[in-house]
C-alpha cells in the first residue's frame, strides 16, 4: 500500500472539517467538525510516520488525541454552561464578546 | 486484499465526514463521526499503527463520543427554535454555506496541488521496511518506550493538560448556586433564569439526571 494514497484522504477530511466549522451554527456540530480536522491531520501524521519508519509521527498523533480530548471536555462544558444560562445555543447569536 | 480494505475504509471515512457536515440532527452527526473514526482506525491499521488504531477506537470512538451523545441528549437538537429562526429570516445562511464550500474546496485544491507537486519519491513507496516482532514498529512496546524516553516531556505535559482540562470542565459545567443568586445576568435571558434558579424542582432534577 503506497503512502501517497493516504494523503488525499487526509486532505479531503481536513477540508470537509473546515467547511463544516465555517458553515455550521450549532456549537456542538462545530466541535464535531473540529474533530474531523484533527483526525485528518492525524492520518497524515501516521502516514508520514510509516514513511520514515520512526515513531515520532505516532507520538505526535497520540498528543493530538490528548489535546482533542481536552478540547472536547472544555467545549462541552462551555456548551452546557451556555444552555444552563438559557442563552441561545447558536454561535451566530452569541456575539456579545464582539468588539 | 489491502487495496480492498483501503478503499472500503476510505469511502466510509469520507462518507462519515460528509455526514457530520450535512446531517441536520446533531445526534446523527455524532453517529456519523463514530463511523468515520472507526474507518480511520482501519486506515491506521493499514499503516501499521496498531496502538494508535486501538486508542482511536477505545478512547475516541468510545469515551469521547459517549460524552458527545450525553450532551446532545441533554441539550436536544434545538429544533424548537426553528420557527424562531425562520421568522427572523436568516439571509446570511446561504451566503455562509457558499463561503464555506468555497473555502473548503480552495483549501483542498491547494493541499492536493502541494501533494502532487511535492515530488517526494519516498511518498510513492510503501514506506520504510517493516520487520515483524514483539517490538516492531507501531506496537505498544515500541510506542511506550518512545513515550517514556525521548518524548517524556510531551507525555508529562499532555497528562498535566488533561488534568487541567478535567478541572476546567467541572468548573465550567458544574452547578453554580451562589453565583447565580448574587448576580443575575442582565438581558433577555434573566427572567427565565431567575425562574429556573428560584424554584421549579423539575429543572433541578433534570440537571441531576443529566449528570
Amino acid at each position: 500500500m503506497s503512502i501517497e494514497w493516504f494523503l488525499p484522504i487526509s486532505a479531503i477530511v481536513f477540508a470537509i472539517g473546515l467547511a463544516g466549522v465555517i458553515a455550521k451554527r450549532n456549537p456542538l456540530v462545530v466541535l464535531l467538525c473540529l474533530e474531523l480536522m484533527l483526525n485528518g491531520a492525524n492520518l497524515a501524521l501516521v502516514a508520514f510516520s510509516r514513511m520514515w519508519g520512526s515513531g515520532d509521527g505516532q507520538i505526535f498523533a497520540l498528543v493530538v488525541m490528548a489535546i482533542a480530548a481536552c478540547e472536547v471536555a472544555i467545549g462541552l462544558g462551555l456548551i452546557v454552561a451556555i444552555y444552563r444560562r438559557e442563552l441561545p445555543v447558536d454561535v451566530d447569536e452569541l456575539g456579545e464578546l464582539q468588539g | 486484499m489491502s487495496y480492498v480494505i483501503f478503499f472500503l475504509a476510505a469511502i466510509i471515512a469520507i462518507a462519515g465526514a460528509l455526514g457530520v457536515v450535512m446531517l441536520r440532527d446533531p445526534f446523527f452527526s455524532v453517529l456519523s463521526l463514530v463511523c468515520h473514526l472507526i474507518a480511520l482506525a482501519l486506515l491506521f491499521l493499514l499503516l501499521r499503527a496498531e496502538l494508535i488504531a486501538a486508542v482511536q477506537v477505545v478512547v475516541y470512538a468510545g469515551a469521547v463520543m459517549v460524552l458527545y451523545v450525553f450532551v446532545v441528549a441533554y441539550i436536544g437538537d434545538g429544533s424548537e427554535r426553528l420557527a424562531d429562526r425562520l421568522r427572523r429570516g436568516t439571509v446570511a445562511q446561504p451566503l455562509l454555506r457558499t463561503g464555506a464550500l468555497l473555502a473548503g474546496s480552495a483549501l483542498l485544491a491547494e493541499l492536493l496541488i502541494a501533494l502532487t507537486g511535492s515530488g517526494l519519491k519516498a511518498v510513492e513507496s510503501a514506506g520504510a521496511p517493516y520487520h515483524k516482532g514483539p517490538r516492531a514498529f507501531g506496537t505498544p512496546a515500541f510506542i511506550g518506550k518512545l513515550l517514556l524516553t525521548r518524548f517524556l516531556l510531551a507525555f508529562e505535559i499532555a497528562s498535566f493538560l488533561l488534568l487541567v482540562a478535567a478541572v476546567g470542565a467541572v468548573v465550567l459545567a458544574g452547578r453554580r448556586g451562589r453565583e447565580d443568586e448574587e448576580a443575575p445576568p442582565q438581558g433577555a435571558g434573566a427572567p427565565a433564569l431567575q425562574g429556573a434558579a428560584g424554584g421549579p424542582p423539575a429543572g433541578g432534577e433534570l440537571v441531576e439526571a443529566a449528570r
